[in-house]
């Protein structure tokens, strides 16, 4: 017995140490991907203020008429403050689920083949572009948030609030991102892709709660709207962000409903990214 | 076995098994079976479409084979393609490096991807650069280098985790006479210095006759000749260049009549264009 225990002990030690190692690069390389992100943004700054148009043009035209429709937002939260949540996760959501056509774009160039002969497991090379997409929708969500401020609208400032807010728009613009990187895998080319995403980002946004409750709508409407992941992250944006804010199904399952699809669908991402290097 | 066979000293750096990659009706390599030494520059010629890019693609494990394998040090592509990355580098045929990261930046991103330790990183990236020439453009945007510059950048990424054996897919394609030279002195040095193995594909006769230790011409994805420049030419006549072993032996076995696809085309002369 003491023996064989002696034999057994060693190789278990080697494993353990292969487990750690594997996890620690795999750190190394999601986080080296979306590096990569952090450093093209700050060479580029210029995109995110085109970027900032669009949730400006949103709040300040369609916000102040909308505002003055009574009995759109729930409860006593104005309309102008119900919409800026939602609008933090539509300008997250744009900027994922286009985020595809960057992956095409490396395929073309030929930059893409530099990560598909890496070691890296392909399930990092995929979170690293979701983590990356994160990224950029933090830099979204600070914008919106200057904004909303400016536009008077009552924002929770608690840091912790504010980490709630972070995780959710990493999160949810990861999920799309992953969405969007297994279209790109699927369609492969630019034109093709376009037209996709046009298509997807109607429904996903106008068939959740992100410009009005869900209990406007008709119910076969409802129904797609609580199937829609983006209906989990605007809770969370609408219930933390904002001082009023109050959550319609509870933040733990808000978090693990996206955690969940984004987990699926990076699974999906891995198998199909490989295909990106025929 | 396996492990045998990589300690031995004589072990083979690649080896191909009837390797085989269809494309629907289209077979764009045909049971090739070649064994490369540790050491060796080994050139592959052919015409366009011949299959010497799908060869690389397979060995660099981007595209799995229809049937047959290949090894590198002793790694099987197709069971271990894991293993297989981790000994091989590869620089492709088309823009590798990214033009919206500086050279410092891209050098970071290849070493960390290969898992480059901390501490093996800030000591071999500034010596890599220095080497390659680019320590002053390194924290410039390669989107501003010269082709000559980028092919260099990706030679340097491709060679931070020390690997066995290095791809490199016309990596003159492009380039002025100067720069082809500076590309092959770094290869020759490779060779010379770390005792590497290196493929490379290149549609510049000269270059592969003065450069390559063995070559082998490939026509509708199979290999028609190998064996050292000399011999190539002994085959064809007394006075032979290499440019006359591949017009008579290609010809020989039909008339190259794919010239490659639009997209190879497009492709082809995009990397021309950026490179340039």
């Amino acid at each position: 017995m003491a023996r064989s225990g002696e034999h057994a002990a060693p190789p278990a030690t080697t494993a353990e140490r292969a487990v750690s190692q594997a996890l620690s690069d795999f750190l190394t390389q999601t986080l080296a991907v979306a590096a990569a992100e952090v450093q093209k943004l700050r060479h580029d700054p210029l995109e995110l203020f085109t970027r900032a148009v669009q949730p400006v043009l949103w709040l300040m035209l369609f916000g102040e008429v909308m505002a003055r429709v009574r009995g759109v937002a729930p409860g006593n939260i104005p309309y102008l403050d119900f919409l800026a949540a939602g609008i933090l996760a539509q300008s997250a959501l744009f900027v994922a689920i286009f985020y595809g056509i960057s992956a095409i774009w490396e395929r073309d160039l030929g930059v893409l083949q530099r990560y598909l002969v890496s070691p890296a497991p392909r399930s990092a090379l995929v979170v690293g572009k979701a983590l990356s997409a994160g990224v950029r929708g933090l830099s979204q969500a600070v914008i919106v948030y200057v904004l909303a401020l400016l536009l008077g609208v009552g924002i929770d400032l608690s840091p912790l609030s504010i980490l709630g807010v972070a995780a959710a728009i990493v999160l949810g613009s990861g999920l799309f991102a992953t969405l969007s990187l297994i279209i790109a895998c699927i369609v492969k080319t630019r034109e093709r892709f376009m037209g996709i995403g046009q298509v997807l980002t109607m429904p996903i946004f106008f068939a959740s709660n992100a410009i009005y409750p869900l209990s406007l709508m008709p119910v076969w409407l409802r129904v797609v709207s609580h199937v829609n992941p983006l209906t989990y992250e605007v809770d969370v944006l609408r219930t933390l962000m904002l001082s009023k804010g109050v959550s319609d199904y509870g933040l733990w399952l808000d978090f693990a409903i996206l955690a969940a699809v984004t987990a699926v669908l990076v699974a999906i991402a891995a198998r199909m990214y490989r295909r990106m290097g025929y | 076995m396996l492990d045998q066979r990589m300690n031995s000293p004589v072990a083979a750096a690649v080896e191909l098994f009837s390797l085989t990659r269809k494309f629907g009706d289209l077979t764009a390599v045909d049971r090739v079976s070649l064994t490369i030494e540790q050491g060796e520059i080994f050139g592959l010629i052919g015409p366009n479409g011949a299959g010497k890019s799908t060869l690389i693609r397979m060995l660099t494990t981007l595209l799995p084979p229809t049937s047959g394998t290949a090894s590198i040090a002793g790694y099987d592509i197709v069971s271990q393609p894991a293993q297989v990355r981790r000994r091989i580098g590869y620089v492709p045929q088309l823009l590798s490096a990214d033009g919206s990261l500086t050279g410092y930046e891209n050098m970071l991103l290849s070493a960390r991807l290969y898992g480059v330790s901390r501490k093996d990183r800030a000591e071999r990236i500034p010596r890599a650069l220095a080497r390659m020439g680019l320590t002053e453009a390194a924290d410039h945007l390669v989107g501003h280098y010269s082709g000559g510059m980028i092919r260099r950048l990706e030679i340097a990424q491709s060679l931070l985790h020390r690997p066995t054996v290095l791809f490199l897919d016309e990596p003159t394609v492009g380039l002025d006479p100067g720069a082809r030279e500076t590309v092959w002195e770094r290869v020759l040095e490779l060779r010379d210095r770390f005792q590497r193995t290196m493929i490379v594909t290149s549609h510049h006769m000269d270059e592969v006759e003065q450069f390559c230790d063995r070559i082998a011409l490939i026509d509708h994805g199979r290999i028609i000749a190998v064996g050292t420049a000399a011999e190539l030419k002994a085959r064809v006549g007394p006075g032979a260049t290499l440019d006359d072993v591949f017009l008579r032996l290609v010809s020989a076995t039909g008339e190259a009549e794919k010239e490659g696809s639009y997209g190879e085309v497009r492709r082809a002369r995009r990397a021309a264009r950026d490179h340039g």
